[in-house]
């Protein structure tokens, strides 16, 4: 009965996930301060393709969106498949959180987390090639995200070629 | 003590009960006061598993008398705060516990009908708003479904009374509401009911049918034995709390109405829309969905596991009632995505049943377009283009050829286009190409492309020198004050040779600067963003008069005519960084100009986030005087409690001074804000009461119909207008009844607002 209760208020869909940024400049008590006030979302599996404008509409959904950050590869400068949200109030982003987090984007199932607040150069991948660090080392062909891994796809073209 | 009982399975229900009984009733000698607690939240908080609680809350009295008492005291005292506390849905739940504790043998029946006598006498009360009487009505005729049948066994007489003095009062109340909370405005195919009295006809039937009631799962049947042993409690007298200048009763509502028997065609029948098993199915959804709205995945999940699942068509019974919060006027109880993202689990959970259901009922709101409230259009419209974004946009266009064959501004159309509006947001202009049949073209959106006034092919404009000039400026990154120096040279049509300076309202100048810089920046969002950020000082001195800001409006309008979407998104910058303010934004909407697109959606988005800007601009101010006063006051208690030293005195008398000066500056800012939104309101009632003045004397001189599809469309942003925004409405009630909505008015445009005072008469 208790349980039930407990189950009543739960809100499971806005608790704070087990990732933090590793380039983060605090400690882990500051960052989780900071995650659990935030009203910056980072939004990831995007497709290369999916646009500032997309990512607005959707996330007009929850409320007024503030600011729309595309992340972007280091060095080529083009998207590679991450943004940041920023909403007015907390309210609105938890609200993206319960309800557009695990639906799609572009075709594409989106995930949304907590981020501590944008700050200037985290809008680029930190993968070694450039882009994010999970297109360093998958093994699936993705179109929307460049086809191969970037591992994935030096093994297969040792000439060093890209393919996609 | 922790309590791990599944209280789901019904086949090892009455075990689980009799366990948990019996571990509580142990415990209570030392947790007493905690269990008292928890079983009340439980009342309060999870009226879809009433029955099971009261069952628990009997086998405990039986066993222990004073517990039994204990537990009613807190329940009555739960019940007033509640009341107090305009929680009143909550209320409810605690009234219909109260009344199946009689069916548990808790609370005596003649004691419950005295409550209930007492809650009917609020009707004779004087000079309460109508709202006070119905919610008083409700928590009688709403605990019926449980507790009629033993009430009227212990005592017909007084439950006749009582029911005859409901007809009585049900009959004279005022329903001038209704049409402006009715999602359908045809009778057909189902009456959309206002809800007292769809309830009244549910009762009645019940009534009819000996109040035999099949429908709820009844616990404590099986313990009867055990039960009619225990010694019942008597209610003490309850008096409802006065009315208060501050409660603040619910809304009255209409039934939202969408399915019947021959829509399930297989399986089992849906109960009609009379009968009592329909109302409490509806309120068992709806309150599994309060419950559990923040977690989708839960929410689908207990949706579908239902008790008594299989002797009613479920699917269609979530997917009406979920429809009906969605399209719940004035406003749905959750947040909107809410019930897109839902829908999605609940696909994902029976995909082999449910999304057919959705489907039907989709087309079924196509075919019914016709009598739609243009509010509930808009959400349907907002709705369907989300969902078909998760499934591909895959749909059967061409079931919905009809719609070519009829004007583009008639319903049907005109919600297609805008759902291929929406969905190409959400997606891109070739998607949306791709996704219907050819014979669609007519009805996709405009590819949202930039156009420009001063390109080459138009070099013999009189702007066109100049744009050149700006554009380079702005490449060779001007300053601001290097852009104004620049823009002095541009003549301005409006004005006299003579008339010198050159600072007044310029069309030409703003037109010259605003076309070259949104070119310039007409990649994304963010390049607009930022152009309009660089720019901030030449745009605030080009829009200082109200006609510079309209006319800042007009070019945005006119360069981003194809882009309803960054039209929207720069307006929104525009007002935040205060280049024109909410006034222009409303005058520009009902200017000439926007009149070709006035019927579309996006034109309303942008009005009522307008308002919306305004309204928490004004919040802001007011919690930050709330926050002032409040810190003064604290300090002045600190001062009264402390109170020696002469130093300190003079410090705080400092501080206090400080503080005063902060809140006159506060209030002061708090008047200010609060002029600019009654004004805002102002603004925009008059224009639409002179636009629709205007078409009802024309049609009334050339005697033609007046009802058109512009007509329908423009009343019923009128009724939003109220809808959306009734909370801020209300406080400017007095000087829109003196100014704008006086019995000089059309009949159809005052009934607009007399339907909206309806509301919280």
């Amino acid at each position: 009965m208790s349980a039930q209760l407990n189950a009543l208020h739960s809100d499971s869909y806005i608790d704070v996930s087990q990732y933090r940024d590793q380039h983060f400049k605090g400690n882990r008590y500051e960052q989780e301060k900071l995650l659990k006030q935030s009203s910056t979302l980072y939004v990831g599996n995007l497709s290369f393709y999916t646009t500032e404008e997309q990512v607005y509409e959707l996330f007009a959904k929850s409320g007024d969106v503030k600011r729309i950050i595309i992340g972007l590869d280091k060095v080529k400068k083009t998207a590679c498949g991450f943004c940041f949200v920023e909403y007015y109030t907390r309210v609105d982003a938890e609200n993206a959180m319960r309800f557009l987090n695990g639906t799609r984007l572009d075709d594409r199932i989106i995930r949304t987390d907590w981020d501590a607040g944008f700050k200037e150069g985290r809008q680029y991948g930190r993968g070694k090639s450039g882009g994010q660090v999970r297109d360093e080392y998958r093994q699936d062909y993705d179109p929307a995200r460049g086809g191969y891994g970037k591992l994935t796809q030096l093994q297969r073209a040792p000439e060093g070629r890209h393919k996609f | 003590m922790s309590v791990h009982f599944d209280l789901q399975s019904t086949s090892s229900l009455e075990s689980n009960l009799e366990g948990l009984a019996g571990v509580l009733e142990a415990d209570l000698p030392n947790y007493k006061n905690k269990i008292l607690r928890i079983l009340c939240s439980v009342a309060r908080q999870l009226p879809e598993k009433l029955t099971i609680y009261t069952t628990l809350v009997g086998l405990l009295n039986a066993r222990n008398y004073n517990f039994g008492g204990e537990f009613v005291e807190a329940m009555i005292r739960q019940l007033k705060e509640t009341l107090k506390s305009n929680m009143f849905s909550e209320a409810v739940y605690l009234v219909r516990f109260l009344g199946d504790l009689v069916n548990c043998h808790v609370i005596a029946a003649p004691s419950m009908v005295a409550m209930f006598e007492n809650f009917v006498c609020v009707i004779q009360e004087d000079d309460i708003p109508q709202v006070r009487s119905d919610w008083y009505v409700y928590a009688v005729l709403s605990s019926l479904p449980w507790v009629g049948k033993e009430l009227y066994e212990k005592k017909d007489v007084e439950m006749d009374r009582l029911l005859s003095q409901i007809d009585g009062y049900l009959k004279r109340r005022q329903k001038t509401h209704v049409p402006m909370l009715q999602v359908w405005t045809a009778e057909k195919p189902h009456p959309q009911e206002e809800y007292l009295d769809c309830l009244w006809a549910q009762i009645q039937k019940l009534k009819k049918d000996r109040w035999q009631e099949r429908h709820i799962l009844r616990p404590y049947i099986a313990f009867d034995s055990v039960l009619c042993e225990a010694l019942q409690h008597n209610l003490p007298p309850f008096t409802p709390p006065p009315h208060s200048e501050s409660a603040v009763y619910p809304m009255p509502r209409v039934i939202f109405r969408m399915f019947d028997y021959t829509d399930a065609p297989e399986g089992p029948v849906m109960p009609g829309s009379h009968s009592v098993e329909r109302f409490v199915i509806e309120e068992n959804l709806h309150c599994i969905m309060k419950s559990h709205w923040k977690e989708r995945k839960t929410c689908a999940a207990q949706l579908l596991s239902y008790p008594g699942k299989s002797k009613i068509p479920l699917n269609y019974h979530i997917v009406e009632v979920i429809f009906g919060e969605l399209f719940q006027l004035p406003l749905p109880p959750h947040i909107d995505v809410m019930y897109t993202a839902l829908l999605i689990e609940l696909c994902k959970l029976q995909p082999g049943s449910l999304p057919q259901v959705l489907a039907q009922a989709t087309e079924m709101m196509y075919m019914r377009l016709d009598t739609m409230n243009t509010t509930c259009i808009d959400r349907f419209v907002t709705w369907f283009s989300h969902h078909l974004s998760n499934f591909q946009f895959r749909w059967s266009w061409d079931d919905w050829v009809d719609c070519l064959a009829v004007d583009h501004d008639k319903p049907k159309p005109k919600f297609v286009k805008e759902v291929l509006e929406k969905c190409m947001r959400l997606s891109y202009h070739q998607r949306i190409v791709d996704i219907v049949p050819a014979n669609f073209s007519p009805l996709i959106p405009a590819d949202p492309i930039f156009t420009f006034k001063y390109g080459e092919e138009n070099a013999q404009l009189p702007g066109y020198p100049m744009s050149i000039t700006v554009s380079n400026a702005i490449k060779n990154r001007a300053s601001n004050e290097e852009i104004l120096a620049v823009l002095k040279d541009v003549p301005n049509p409006n004005q006299e040779d003579d008339d010198d300076e050159g600072d007044g309202f310029n069309p030409l100048k703003i037109e010259v600067f605003l076309q070259t810089l949104l070119n310039l920046a007409a990649k994304s969002f963010s390049h607009s963003f930022s152009a309009l950020a660089k720019f901030h000082e030449v745009l605030k001195s080009l829009s200082d008069s109200d006609e510079g800001k309209l006319h800042v409006l007009r070019v945005v309008y006119e360069v981003w005519r194809n882009h309803p979407q960054m039209i929207s998104v720069l307006v929104d910058k525009m007002i935040r960084t205060q280049i024109v303010d909410c006034a222009a934004v409303a005058n520009w909407i009902f200017s000439q100009d926007m009149t070709h697109d006035f019927t579309r959606f996006y034109v309303w988005e942008i009005l009522h986030s307008t308002i919306r800007k305004m309204n928490k601009h004004v919040q802001k101010i007011q919690r930050e005087l709330e926050e002032a006063k409040e810190k003064l006051e604290k300090q002045q208690h600190r001062k009264k409690d402390s109170g020696d030293e002469e130093d300190m005195e003079k410090n705080s008398d400092e501080e206090d001074g400080q503080l005063e000066e902060q809140i006159d500056r506060l209030q002061e800012k708090v008047e200010s804000a609060q002029s600019e939104q009654k004004n805002l309101f102002l603004v925009v009632f008059q224009r639409f009461i002179m636009m629709l003045t205007e078409h009802l004397a024309h049609c009334e001189t050339a005697g033609t119909d007046f009802n058109t599809a512009w007509y329908k469309n423009c009343i019923e942003r009128l009724q939003q207008i109220f809808l959306m925004h009734h909370g801020t409405i209300q406080q400017y009630m007095g000087t829109l009844e003196d100014l704008l909505f006086t019995a000089e008015l059309d009949h159809h445009i005052l009934a607009v607002y007399r339907q909206f005072c309806g509301l919280q008469a």
